[in-house]
C-alpha cells in the first residue's frame, strides 16, 4: 500500500467518525443507543474520538428490559464512569411490573412490549431526533439494504420502500418536527472488523463474550444460562459447561454457544473454523421467515 | 486461495487485515445476467458465508429456487420479503467479502430502467464497476445504459464479465465478438480502463479459478484481477480541500475544526486559506484520539486546530493559499432525477455539498439525455430516472470543482424544500455559466416553453432504410489554412459518387448568412458554433450525412456540439498541422494580419486553440495528401457503420 492509503480498519473508523459528527452537527437532540455489547463498544470509542479533545455532546441510551445479565449491568456502570458520558436508562415499567417475560407471553411479544415500546416511548420522552444503533450490514439479509440514515415516520416505523437515496458521502438530514432518524456508523463493518478493531484498540468488553465454565441448560438446541432464575422444564438439568455468548441480550433468549476461547485472538480463531453467523444464537430471529424485516417495520433496531 | 478454511492464527490474520485496503465495487445489471448468482458465488467461494445462512439458503431455494438442483445463489442477494415475492431486486444492497489481499464492499444494484437512481446510488461511492453481459444475448440497450451511468458517475475502472459462457460452449467467438461490440460502443464513454472476462458465475468458470473450459483465455480469474487492480491513484492528493464539519470546544482554550479530508494533503505548519472570509493562518496542530499527526490525507476524520483565531463554523472550507476551488453563485451541473415529482425550470430546491445547505433555483433545463441512445434533447422537465444538464442559481456563493477533478467537492444532493425527500443527484461540470451568457438562455427558454416540439413520423431507422446510409456528422476542427474546407469538399464529393448524401456546412460561408451577427469574441464563436451544430443535427434529422468545417476552437464548445448532435453520431476529426505549415499555406495574409493585429481573436496567435483530447481521428495534413486524409474518413465511416464496407 502506498504511504496516502488508509487500511481497511482506518478507513472504517474515518467513515464512521464522519457519520457521527454530521448528526451531531445536523440534528438537535441525538441520542446513541447503547446495548452494552460489542459493537456498542465499539460506537462508543468511535463517539470519543469523533470529538476529541472534548467530550460526547450526546447521551448514551439504554434500553433495559431488566432481563439482562449481572455483568452486563456492572459492564454499563464501568463504562459510564469511565468515560463521563451521560447514560439514560429506560424501562418499560408498566410492562415490567406487570410481569411479561417470554415464557408465559412468547418472544415476540416481550421483545415488543420491552425492547421495540419502550425504545419508541424513550426516544419520544426524550425528544430525541437522532438515534445512533451499532446494526451492521452484513448481520442479517434485510439489513443488506439499510440505509445509514434510516428514517422513520412519527411513530418510529420503518418503510421499507420510502427510503431515502444515498449518494457519494452527503448526507441527507432534513426533517419534520417529530421525524426522526436511526443511524447506523457502523454500517460497512463486517464481524471480522469489529473484532479486530476491539484487539488494536484494546476496547474493553463484557466479560461474558469469553469462554468460562457456566451453570446452563441445553433448549431447542441452544445453551441457555442460569444467570438469573430460569422457570426450568421437567427433563432439564442445569450442567456446568465451558461456554461463552457470540452476542448478548436478555439472558433467557440468548443462547452461548460451547466454546474454549477466552481470549479475543481465541474467539477469532474460533470464528474462523465454526462459521456459523453469529445472529443464529438469538432466538428471536428464528420466528419466521423475514422476520426480522417484520421487527424493523414496527421500529426495532 | 480462500480465507476463512486456511488454519491461520488470528495474529496473522490481524496483521494480513492491517495490510489490506477496501475497495469499493458497483455490479450493475438485472437478474437475468445472473448478477446476484456472480455475487453469491463471490461470497459462497470465499468463504465468508456462514453455514446458516448456507442452510436457510438451500431451503429457499427448494421452495422458491428457479436454478434447479444446484444452490440458488441468487436467493441470497434478494434481501427484503417483497423483492423474493416478485423475484426482481429493487434496492441497492451492500455485501461485504475479503480475500487474503482485499477487503471488499459490493454495492449490487438493480437493473431495470425505472431503477436508475440504484444505479448512481450505487455508483457514487464506488472505484470500481462490475457489468455483467449474458453471453447468450450480447451487448444490450441496458448495458449501455448502464455503462453511461457509471461513466457519468466518474467510475475508472469497469469490468465486463462475459457471464453464462456454459450456455454458448464456452466459445471464443463469442466472448470476442461481444467484446467487439462494447468497445465500438465504449469509444464514446469516459472510462479509462475497460477489462473484459469470460465467466460462467454458475459453473464457476474463471470466478475464482482459471476456467479449464476456456483454454484460450490466458487472462487473470475475476478475483485475481479485483486483487491486483490499481485504484488507489484515482484520489485526489492535489487540491487540499477540508470542509468544516464540526468545530469542537471544550473550553476557552480549545477551538478544533473537525471535517473529512475531501482531497489533496493537509500538514502541520502549512499555511491555510479560510474560506469564504479568505483569512489566512497556519496549521497548529492535526489532532486525533490516537495523538497528533504531521499530515493527514482523504478520506481522514480529524481535528484541525489554526495558529489564529479566525472565525470559522460549519460549511467554511480551508485551502492552500495558490490553488482554491471555483466560487460562486451559478452552477451549470448534470443532475439525476429520483423522484415522481418532476424537476421544473424555476423550481426553488435546497442543495447540500459537502457540509452546507443552500437555497437553489433552477434557471434552465439544458437538455436530457435518452440514456438508451445517448441522444439530447430539449426537456422542459426531468422526470423520475432522467438524466439532465441544468444550469442553478445559488442564494450564496459556493465553493467547488468540477466533477470530474474531486468527486467530493463537485458533487452535490438536491433536496426537496417541502418533503425533505432528497429528489437528486448532482455533478458539477467544468463549464461556468456566467451572467452574461445566462440572460440569452433564459430568453431562448422561455420562448421554448411556449413552444411545443412536433415529432415527424418517419424514425431514423426509416430514412437510413430509404437513404442507405446512417445520419452522422463529421466535425473538422483545426487551425486556420491546416485543411478543413480541403478535406469537407473533397470528402463530401467522394461520398456523393460512392451514392451517399452528404452536406457541407462551411464555416465561412455560415458567416456569410445565419452567423452575419457574429463577431469572433469567445462568445460569438460559442454561439456560431452552437448554430453550426444546429444545422448539423437538422441535416442528420433529414438523413444527410453533415461535413462541418469550422475551427471551433475551445474543447467545451465542441462538446457541446458533440452532446447537442448526439455522440453516437458525432465523429471529431483533428485536422492537425504546424502552425508555420498553416501560415506558409495563408495566402489571404490571415496570419501576418493577426500578427500585426488587424485581425483580433485571431485562433492560434491572438486566441487560444485548444487541441481535441478525443478526437475519433486526426489528420496530420502536412504529412498526409488530402485525398489520403478523405480514404482514412471513408474508412472510419464504414468502420461505424454509417456507411456501407464495400
Amino acid at each position: 500500500m502506498s504511504r496516502y492509503n488508509l487500511s481497511n480498519l482506518k478507513a472504517l473508523e474515518a467513515e464512521s467518525i464522519h457519520i457521527i459528527r454530521e448528526v451531531t452537527a445536523e440534528f438537535e437532540r441525538p441520542v446513541m443507543l447503547y446495548s452494552i455489547g460489542k459493537d456498542s463498544s465499539v460506537m462508543l470509542r468511535l463517539a470519543l474520538k469523533a470529538f476529541h479533545p472534548g467530550p460526547i455532546p450526546f447521551p448514551l441510551l439504554h434500553v433495559d428490559t431488566g432481563m439482562k445479565f449481572q455483568e452486563m449491568y456492572e459492564f454499563r456502570a464501568r463504562m459510564a464512569e469511565e468515560t463521563g458520558v451521560e447514560l439514560v436508562v429506560h424501562r418499560n415499567e408498566d410492562a415490567i411490573a406487570r410481569g411479561v417475560n417470554p415464557f408465559d407471553w412468547g418472544t415476540q411479544k416481550c421483545c415488543t412490549l420491552l425492547k421495540t415500546q419502550a425504545l419508541l416511548d424513550a426516544l419520544q420522552g426524550g425528544q430525541y431526533d437522532a438515534a445512533f444503533g451499532g446494526a451492521r450490514r452484513d448481520e442479517e439479509k434485510s439489513r443488506a439494504k439499510e440505509r445509514v440514515y434510516s428514517f422513520r415516520d412519527e411513530f418510529g416505523q420503518w418503510d421499507p420502500k420510502n427510503q431515502r437515496p444515498e449518494l457519494w458521502r452527503v448526507y441527507n438530514g432534513m426533517h419534520k418536527k417529530g421525524e426522526s432518524i436511526r443511524v447506523f456508523p457502523l454500517s460497512n463493518w463486517t464481524e471480522l472488523d469489529v473484532w479486530h478493531y476491539i484487539y488494536v484498540e484494546d476496547i474493553p468488553i463484557v466479560p461474558l463474550y469469553f469462554a468460562a465454565p457456566r451453570q446452563v441448560v441445553e433448549r431447542d438446541g441452544q445453551l441457555i444460562s442460569l444467570d438469573a432464575p430460569l422457570p426450568l422444564k421437567p427433563d432439564e438439568e442445569p450442567r456446568t459447561v465451558m461456554c461463552r455468548f457470540r452476542t448478548l441480550g436478555c439472558y433467557p433468549c440468548t443462547g452461548a454457544v460451547r466454546s474454549e476461547a477466552d481470549t479475543v485472538e481465541k474467539i477469532v480463531e474460533e470464528m474462523m473454523t465454526v462459521r456459523s453467523s453469529e445472529r443464529s444464537t438469538r432466538v428471536i430471529d428464528h420466528d419466521a421467515e423475514g422476520s426480522m424485516e417484520t421487527k424493523k417495520r414496527e421500529g426495532y433496531f | 486461495m480462500n480465507l476463512k478454511s486456511e488454519r491461520i492464527t488470528a495474529k496473522e490474520l490481524f496483521e494480513e487485515n492491517e495490510r489490506k485496503d477496501l475497495v469499493r465495487l458497483v455490479t450493475v445489471g438485472s437478474v437475468d445476467d445472473g448478477k446476484s448468482t456472480l455475487i453469491g458465488r463471490l461470497l459462497y467461494d470465499s468463504k465468508t458465508l456462514y453455514e446458516d445462512h448456507l442452510s436457510s439458503l438451500e431451503e429457499d431455494s427448494g421452495r422458491r429456487g428457479s436454478a434447479g438442483d444446484e444452490i440458488d445463489y441468487a436467493l441470497l442477494c434478494d434481501g427484503l420479503k417483497a423483492e423474493r415475492e416478485q423475484g426482481i431486486t429493487i434496492d441497492v444492497a451492500y455485501r461485504y467479502f475479503s480475500t487474503p489481499k482485499r477487503n471488499f464492499i459490493i454495492a449490487d444494484c438493480p437493473g431495470h430502467e425505472q431503477y436508475t437512481r440504484n444505479a448512481v446510488t450505487g455508483a457514487s461511492n464506488a472505484e470500481l464497476a462490475v457489468i455483467l453481459i449474458d453471453a447468450a444475448q450480447g451487448v444490450l440497450q441496458q448495458t449501455k445504459r448502464h455503462s453511461f451511468i457509471l461513466s457519468l458517475l466518474g467510475i475508472n475502472h469497469l469490468v465486463i464479465a462475459v457471464n453464462k459462457m456454459d450456455t454458448v460452449d464456452y466459445r471464443k467467438e463469442v466472448f470476442d465478438s461481444i467484446r467487439e461490440d462494447f468497445i465500438d460502443f465504449s469509444e464514446r464513454l469516459e472510462i479509462p480502463d475497460i477489462h473484459f472476462l469470460p465467466i460462467s458465475a454458475l459453473k464457476g468458470d474463471n470466478v475464482v479459478k482459471k476456467s479449464e473450459n476456456m483454454p484460450w483465455f490466458d487472462g487473470q480469474p475475476f478475483i485475481e484481477y479485483l486483487e491486483t487492480i490499481q485504484v488507489t491513484s484515482d484520489r485526489n492528493l492535489v487540491d487540499l480541500r477540508f470542509p468544516v464539519q464540526y468545530v469542537i470546544r471544550p473550553d476557552a482554550d480549545f477551538r478544533g475544526y473537525a471535517g473529512t479530508l475531501a482531497s489533496g494533503i493537509l500538514r502541520t505548519g502549512a499555511q491555510v486559506m479560510a474560506l469564504p472570509s479568505g483569512r489566512r493562518t497556519r496549521v497548529k496542530s492535526i489532532l486525533t484520539y490516537d495523538g497528533a499527526l504531521e499530515e493527514a490525507f482523504p478520506p481522514m476524520s480529524v481535528t484541525v486546530s489554526l495558529e489564529d483565531e479566525l472565525d470559522i463554523s460549519r460549511g467554511d472550507m480551508l485551502v492552500h493559499l495558490n490553488n482554491t476551488p471555483h466560487t460562486g453563485r451559478l452552477l451549470e451541473a448534470m443532475v439525476v432525477w429520483m423522484n415522481d415529482r418532476p424537476l421544473r425550470e424555476g423550481a426553488r430546491y435546497r442543495i447540500k455539498h459537502l457540509t452546507r445547505t443552500i437555497t437553489a433555483e433552477v434557471m434552465g433545463i439544458r437538455y436530457k439525455i435518452d440514456v438508451n441512445t445517448l441522444h439530447s434533447e430539449p426537456a422542459r422537465e426531468l422526470g423520475l430516472n432522467d438524466i439532465g444538464r441544468v444550469v442553478l442559481r445559488l442564494h450564496s456563493p459556493l465553493h467547488y470543482d468540477p466533477y470530474a477533478l474531486n468527486r467530493t467537492t463537485g458533487a452535490f444532493i438536491v433536496i426537496d424544500p417541502i418533503s425533505n425527500l432528497t429528489m437528486a443527484g448532482g455533478m458539477i461540470l467544468d463549464r461556468r455559466p456566467n451572467e452574461l451568457t445566462i440572460d440569452p438562455l433564459l430568453q431562448r427558454k422561455r420562448a421554448a416553453t411556449d413552444v411545443h416540439p412536433q415529432k415527424s413520423e418517419i424514425t431514423r431507422e426509416q430514412r437510413a432504410e430509404r437513404t442507405q446510409q446512417k445520419a452522422a456528422t463529421v466535425w473538422l476542427t483545426g487551425l486556420p489554412k491546416s485543411g478543413k474546407s480541403t478535406i469537407a469538399y473533397r470528402l463530401e464529393r467522394q461520398l456523393f459518387d460512392m451514392g451517399y448524401l452528404p452536406h457541407v456546412i462551411d464555416g465561412e460561408n455560415l458567416r456569410l448568412n445565419l452567423s452575419n451577427d457574429l463577431g469572433f469574441t469567445a462568445n460569438d464563436r460559442s454561439e456560431n458554433i452552437r448554430r453550426a451544430a444546429a444545422v448539423a443535427q437538422l441535416c442528420n434529422a433529414a438523413g444527410l450525412i453533415s461535413i462541418v468545417a469550422l475551427v471551433s476552437p475551445y474543447r467545451s464548445d465542441r462538446a457541446s456540439a458533440r452532446e447537442m448532435v448526439g455522440a453516437e453520431c458525432f465523429i471529431e476529426a483533428h485536422v492537425q498541422a504546424p502552425l508555420e505549415v498553416c501560415e506558409e499555406r495563408d495566402t489571404e495574409n490571415l496570419y501576418s494580419r493577426a500578427r500585426s493585429g488587424e485581425l483580433e481573436n485571431f485562433s492560434g496567435i491572438s486566441a487560444p486553440y485548444e487541441e481535441p483530447e478525443e478526437a475519433e481521428i486526426t489528420l496530420t495534413t502536412a504529412e498526409v495528401s488530402p485525398g489520403e486524409c478523405v480514404r482514412e474518413l471513408v474508412h472510419l465511416l464504414q468502420k461505424r457503420g454509417i456507411i456501407a464496407e464495400i
